[in-house]
């Protein structure tokens, strides 16, 4: 279990609000899964100092500074390797990380992978806009392949990634979808997502109003709960995904793999590796 | 013509094809000359291939610790002629050398016989054939030790403790292998002879520069390690994981490089003392990653296992050739400390140190190894312990006021470990206020380049920087590896009559001009000598330091070994200018 609670202290969202003023834009659906993170940790009763909140970099990689907690806002890409060695080395602390579709899918693709595979007890945020915002508007890896930028000019022709299918094949132990506007729906999910051994993922459709205003009205229609309930069965939550839509909202995959959590085996002195080398 | 002096090593070579068992052989011999009291050197080359190619295994036997190749073979075995010729430039020969060959492997090939060694057959095949179970490289082990009066008893016993405890079946016909080797050397021209120990010295090691890396890391404090896979420095990895385990540690094998280096940060970052091993294209991969260290003032160390480069260049042979990118590869003002070991025992001493400096000073240590350091085998005394531990400012405990980054005199800012009620903070590779909030501020982007910067010049690295031998007008200036061969050189020179400084650099950067100065205060000339091909330890040093003396820069890249004759040449051809 990913969590440290302590029942005889009660705590508050905005325990584990920092005093920093977020640089997202009005509007940006990353205000809400702030407000959820400080939701979900207060209905964990985390002590904000056994939680890690680490990151990589872009919109959503702000998150760990505007919260009350340890963190680590690192470079590009690398945030799952950074959370990786730290509950490895720290397997008493609970370690969020929070990512975005680009940081997350693209530069940090093999790391998504691997961190799946390895299912070290952390909890992956990604908030995905389909767009890169904080470069100002190009394509990310689940942008739709018509969708005009600068960059890629009248769309980039590509297929996007499904990167709740990649989790799935790749091993991840919980899969689940959120929405920003639904700031109690995605702590419970972000809740859940802690307390449920081994790497969860949690993909949190989250609005890009200047780059994305499309979404801002666009995803709140599309959205629904889940129809069907969540699945332990790796087969079953394959084609259910493969065939999704992509709004479907909830747990839609719990696996039972136990966590990655690499131990020592004795505490021996130094002096006792040296023997090897006598002669 | 320099004159040689007495006898007190004895270098031999043995080469193969893959798996005909030379680099065991190689082993076998270093362990049974130990074992009568000898001091001995083994290192290995190979080609690419993983099974099958050619390979040798180069040992220099002695009567005192050596952890340098002489400038030539005294013998050279060749249990096959397969591809020999591609270690022609590695094996220097003349005169005096044995090529001890086996009649069925074919001639001799022409680059090795142009060498104008002494060629002599030993039908070793046959005689392989005509014992059950027996294998050639057993015989070729019986050839050498009556070459060069090793007990058969020596090599029989290394045999039982190699071999015997895996193949017990197999000790009867290795015995017969051996000592039918010995008999079918008897009659074979004179070759060096070692005069053995009457006691043989107790308390010695037999390490590899990576296992010494290993074993230092740990000492030091390290209980972490992530690590890729990487020539030549995966010995680290695979010795540090069980022995990691063993003392309250663990090893995580990583996707890539991008990973391990991120792995370390994460666990330097929870409060437990990290490391990571790569080469230099490794070494490449964890440059951005590294920066974010310097800036979040995470302590790591980078152990980097130097090949040729660049790119994949020679991945299983030495060169020192990356210094450039270890001390100015990161983008920004980014200040961090670059060590490297001189020698494979030093290795210890030296990553231990790198663990001190790095939670010391909260920044980045590179440690610059290289092939010829990691994947070498030395016998030698037991390294003496030193007492380098991580010690890490830490705060104990933490008022609202708390400022992780604080601008404090030394520039080192008490860590809150992440447990510590009321620490909470955010590392950041931004630039960030004494709070760790980003601030795109000039004043507090000036005030944290600062700190960062004064704690690694302000620090007192001691007289480890550099180890300063000999007194004399004319200096070397040299690190790491190349060490070894011109400490013997200037040994050599001595018994010239020549003495010559030797200041041989640990400390790579932050650069120590005042202890540098001191160093070679009356030298008239300083020769500077590295293993690249651009002189870039020449050119470090002409940007950090004033000197006084005539400076001579002496460079050349790998593969091939800088040799103690070649830098003797060196010495006296300024001696006698």
């Amino acid at each position: 279990m990913n969590v440290s609670p302590t029942p005889e202290v009660a705590f508050k969202p905005a325990d584990y609000k920092s005093d920093i003023k977020p640089v997202w834009c009005p509007g940006c659906g990353d205000h809400s899964v702030l407000l959820s993170f400080q939701r979900a940790m207060a209905e964990l009763a985390l002590p904000p100092e056994k939680v890690a909140v680490v990151s990589g970099i872009g919109c959503s990689s702000r998150i760990p500074a505007y919260t009350n907690t340890y963190g680590f806002h690192g470079v590009h890409g690398r945030s799952l390797a950074l959370a990786t060695g730290l509950k490895a080395a720290r397997p008493d602390l609970t370690v969020l990380v929070a990512s975005g579709d680009g940081d997350g899918f693209s530069i940090g693709g093999n790391h998504f992978l691997h961190a799946c595979r390895r299912n070290v007890d952390v909890t992956y945020v990604v908030m995905d806009n389909r767009i890169y915002g904080m470069t100002k508007g190009q394509p990310s890896p689940t942008t739709e392949p018509d969708w005009d930028t600068a960059i890629a000019p009248g769309g980039t022709g590509l297929s996007p990634f499904h990167p709740l299918v990649i989790a799935l094949a790749s091993g991840a132990n919980f899969i689940a979808r959120g929405f920003s506007g639904d700031i109690g729906g995605t702590a419970r999910l972000i809740v859940d997502a802690v307390r449920t051994p081994g790497f969860s993922f949690v993909q949190i459709l989250s609005p890009c109003v200047t780059f994305r205003p499309d979404q801002q009205k666009g995803w709140k229609d599309l959205v629904r709960t889940a129809q069907v309930p969540e699945t332990d069965d790796p087969g079953r939550a394959a084609r259910r995904l493969m065939t999704d839509d992509g709004f479907n909202i909830g747990v839609l995959y719990r696996g039972k793999r136990p966590p990655y959590q690499p131990r020592p085996l004795a505490d021996l002195p130094v002096a006792a590796l040296e023997q090897e080398f006598a002669v | 013509m320099v004159t040689r002096p007495p006898v007190r090593s004895v270098s031999i070579v043995l080469t193969g094809s893959g798996g005909a068992g030379v680099m065991t052989a190689g082993e076998i011999l270093l362990e049974a000359a130990t074992s009568c009291g000898l001091y001995g050197l083994m290192t290995r080359s190979s080609g690419p291939q993983i099974r099958g190619g050619e390979a040798a295994a180069m040992l220099r036997l002695s009567t005192a610790q050596v952890e340098n190749a002489d400038d030539r073979f005294d013998v050279l075995i060749c249990l096959d002629f397969d591809n020999v010729q591609r270690f022609a430039a590695e094996i220097p020969l003349d005169g005096e050398s044995l090529i001890v060959g086996d009649p069925a492997a074919g001639p001799l090939p022409a680059e090795i016989a142009a060498k104008g060694a002494r060629f002599v057959e030993v039908p070793m095949a046959r005689i392989t054939k005509g014992i059950a179970g027996g294998r050639i490289s057993m015989v070729a082990l019986g050839v050498l030790a009556r070459l060069i009066g090793l007990p058969e008893s020596s090599i029989v016993t290394a045999v039982a403790e190699s071999i015997g405890r895996r193949k017990p079946e197999a000790l009867v016909a290795n015995e017969q292998a051996v000592k039918a080797g010995a008999a079918a050397a008897a009659d074979l021209p004179a070759v060096p002879r070692l005069a053995l120990p009457a006691t043989v010295p107790t308390g010695r090691w037999s390490i590899t520069g990576n296992e010494a890396a290993g074993l230092g890391a740990i000492k030091g404090g390290v209980r972490f390690v992530a690590g890729y896979p990487i020539t030549p420095a995966t010995e680290i990895l695979e010795w540090m994981a069980p022995a990691l385990q063993q003392c309250g540690g663990v090893l995580i094998q990583a996707e890539d490089e991008l990973a391990s280096i991120n792995m370390i940060i994460g666990a330097s970052h929870g409060g437990v003392p990290s490391l990571t091993a790569t080469a230099g294209p490794g070494l490449s991969l964890m440059i951005e990653s590294l920066g974010l260290a310097v800036a979040s003032e995470t302590p790591v160390v980078v152990v980097d296992v130097m090949r040729t480069g660049p790119s994949t260049g020679i991945a299983t042979k030495s060169e020192q050739t990356d210094l450039n990118i270890a001390v100015y590869g990161l983008h920004g003002d980014a200040p961090h400390v670059v060590v490297a070991p001189l020698g494979i025992t030093d290795a210890l001493a030296t990553t231990q140190w790198a663990v001190h400096l790095a939670e010391a000073l909260q920044t980045v240590t590179i440690v610059l190894s290289d092939q010829s350091i990691g994947q070498s085998r030395a016998v030698v005394d037991r390294p003496k312990d030193v007492a380098w531990k991580a010690e890490r400012l830490i705060a104990a405990e933490v008022g609202p006021a708390y400022r992780r980054y604080e601008t404090t005199p030394s520039g080192i800012s008490p860590q809150a470990i992440p447990g510590l009620a009321g620490g909470q903070y955010t590392a950041d590779g931004l630039e960030h206020n004494t709070r760790g909030t980003p601030s795109s501020q000039a004043r507090d982007h000036m005030a944290q380049l600062d700190k960062r910067e004064r704690k690694i010049a302000a620090f007192d690295y001691g007289d480890t920087w550099a180890e300063i031998e000999g007194e004399g007008d004319l200096a070397i200036v040299t690190w790491g590896s190349s060490t070894q061969p011109v400490r013997e050189a200037i040994a050599r020179a001595a018994e010239e009559g020549v003495s010559v400084r030797l200041v041989a650099l640990r400390l790579i950067s932050p650069a120590q001009p005042e202890k540098f100065a001191a160093a070679l205060a009356g030298v008239r000339k300083v020769l500077v000598i590295e293993q690249s091909h651009t002189g870039q330890l020449w050119r470090h040093l002409r940007a950090h330091y004033d000197f006084t003396a005539t400076v001579v820069p002496i460079h050349r890249p790998g593969p091939l070994p800088i040799r103690p004759g070649e830098v003797l040449a060196d010495i006296l051809k300024e001696v006698r200018r």
